[in-house]
């Protein structure tokens, strides 16, 4: 059974808002889009921020239907916004204490000590005036303070669009732990692609305020019906284990279902799950295993399907192993060059992989 | 110079007195009027918000004019009060205190007004997703953030109920210890040529308007900076 199910409805001035999609009990389900697709409008309207047409149950609780609406401050949700948004005339500490103060001593399930330490925010916690803080450092405490209330799911508004790149990958390496450490299904709205490539478990993909697709993160990212294999930065994502590290070259292998890839050393012990995202225009496709090559992963691959993009390229999916999908970009005339068609076995040349 | 008489020390006392009780009611009703008018999106809140404004543009003397019908012996709120045996207004302090308030209403709610306008939605939404209820946005949040339009507000509503002479002196009269204030004082001393006692009045407002201003900007310079 679904954990959330929605069907929300709200005229906006460009666009009717007509989402309906269910998303896992566990894990990071990402609203993704372009601006103005709704999916800000969307995730507003679960958490009752914005008042919408329709139902919406989250773990069997009814939030919304014809007839009831519960209140924003009833719902057992964190919420983070765009900007961090902390209150100017609390000090840092008072902050996180504000949603805590405000639930029952037997519904809270973390400590202002442990939340604090999770985000790396004890140094941070005695600083009297939030705007002394960093955009990060201000974000880090806006999801702590919204963990504080205990939530049974988190809203994620584009948590990291409003800071610059440094604080993005100072913040990034906390989701990551969250979702780790955190037994809460995440909302999490975003643009970036590889942002969702890196946090999602799982995608809702949203035009113009409807759901045009839904599903598990890498089936979905590899359908080429979609829209998100025909951005610039398409590609796939591969659930892999550190195998063997190769000290000699500082090199590790990961491997999955169905092959291995070698990236550069992870410095992490055999056996850990890592993320693998593999772009469509790193990888090129060749008939036979090419000999005297420098690229260091070669697949075996099935081609799936082969759609054209544009005057002159075509984006192909290839299956490996069982399960893995892998996307290539390569020219129509390389297509035609070497006949490539759907059910053909060829070696995959991979150029470069990214660790999430 | 003449030094004051107790008659002039009575009307400075009743000036404060009425600029208090006048200050501490208008904040009773200029904050939820002030929250209203920030909040709601009725279509009649433009008239409401106009009729607020009215007494910036009125001269003093027609809302004295109109409050003194209206409380007199022949006007609707005349008629209310004597039903609730609580006699006619006019010159009386009651009386003085309704005209100020009404007379500074606009100074009261505008600043008020404009704080909570520029605390812009977020943070009371963030408040709400952290489990507060409206009641408690509004006390832990809101107030907090509109201090420095409060501060304002009560400046501007207490220096205006002490200057104010055109509505007490249609609406309350001169009488000594009930309707005589400041101004009115001042004015009475200036036209029996007693310039002396009136320079120590006309001069002690100036210089008392001056502290008030300056120990608020100088103490409470940091609570006027509080919310960016």
């Amino acid at each position: 059974m679904s954990w959330i199910r929605a069907h929300l409805k709200m005229q906006l001035d460009s666009f009717a808002l007509d989402a309906a999609f269910s998303a896992p009990p566990v894990g990071v389900t990402a609203l993704f889009g372009p601006s103005g697709s709704g999916k800000t409008t969307l995730l507003r309207c679960i958490a009752g921020l914005e008042r919408a047409q329709g139902s919406l149950h989250v773990n069997g609780e009814l939030w919304q239907d014809e007839k009831t609406f519960m209140p924003v401050h009833r719902r057992p949700m964190g919420y983070v916004f765009q900007e961090a948004s902390l209150f100017p005339h609390l000090s840092v500490r008072a902050n996180l204490e504000y949603g805590l103060k405000r639930i029952p001593q037997a519904e809270r399930k973390v400590q202002l000590e442990q939340v604090a330490e999770w985000l790396g925010l004890s140094r941070l916690i005695d600083r009297r005036d939030p705007a002394q803080l960093s955009g990060g450092e201000r974000q880090r405490v806006a999801i702590g303070r919204a963990l504080l209330t205990s939530p049974r799911i988190l809203l994620m508004d584009e948590p990291l669009s409003a800071l610059d790149t440094t604080s993005k990958q100072e913040i990034l390496p906390y989701l990551e732990r969250l979702h780790r450490e955190l037994n809460i299904p995440v909302l999490y709205v975003s643009h970036a692609l590889d942002e969702v490539a890196r946090l999602a478990d799982h995608l809702v993909l949203l035009e113009k305020g409807r759901v045009i697709a839904s599903g598990a993160l890498g089936e979905t990212l590899a359908r080429l019906d979609l829209p998100t294999a025909h951005f610039d930065d398409a590609g796939a994502v591969i659930e892999a284990v550190v195998a063997q590290h190769d000290e000699k070259y500082h090199l590790s292998k990961l491997d999955f279902p169905g092959g291995h890839l070698w990236v550069g050393k992870v410095e992490q012990p055999f056996g850990t799950g890592v993320r693998a995202r593999v772009l469509a225009r790193d990888v090129s496709i060749a008939t036979q295993a090419p000999q005297g090559s420098s690229i260091n992963n070669i697949l075996n691959a099935r081609i799936e399907e082969i759609r054209d993009e544009g005057p002159d390229k075509v984006i192909v999916r290839m299956q490996v192993g069982d399960a893995n999908m892998l996307l290539s970009r390569i020219t129509r005339r390389s297509r035609d060059h070497l006949g490539l068609v759907a059910g053909m076995y060829v070696c995959a040349q991979v150029k470069s992989v990214a660790l999430m | 110079m003449t030094i004051l008489d107790p008659a002039d020390l009575q009307a400075v006392w009743l000036t404060l007195k009425l600029a208090s009780v006048s200050t501490l009611l208008l904040l009773l009703i200029a904050t939820p009027l002030a929250w209203w008018l920030a909040q709601s999106g009725k279509w009649y809140k433009g008239a409401v918000a106009a009729v607020v404004a009215l007494p910036l543009v009125i001269p003093p003397t027609v809302l004295g004019f109109y409050l003194l019908l209206l409380m007199g012996p022949h006007g609707v709120v005349g008629d209310l009060t004597t039903a609730l045996n609580l006699g006619r207004l006019p010159f009386t302090f009651a009386g003085l205190v309704v005209g100020s308030v009404l007379f500074s209403l606009p100074f009261a709610v505008q600043p008020i007004q404009n704080a909570f306008e520029s605390m812009g939605r977020r943070p009371l939404e963030v408040a709400a997703t952290l489990r507060a209820n409206m009641w408690d946005r509004f006390v832990s949040v809101a107030l907090p953030l509109a201090r420095p339009g409060f501060l304002t507000a009560i400046i501007l509503a207490f220096a205006h109920t002490v200057g104010e002479f055109g509505v007490v002196l249609m609406l309350g009269g001169n009488i000594p210890g009930e309707t005589r204030v400041l101004s009115v004082a001042i004015y009475n001393h200036v036209e029996a040529m007693e310039y002396g006692p009136a320079h120590w009045l006309a001069g002690g407002m100036v210089l008392f308007s001056f502290i008030v201003l300056l120990s608020l900007y100088l103490v409470g310079g940091k609570l006027w900076r509080v919310s960016k």
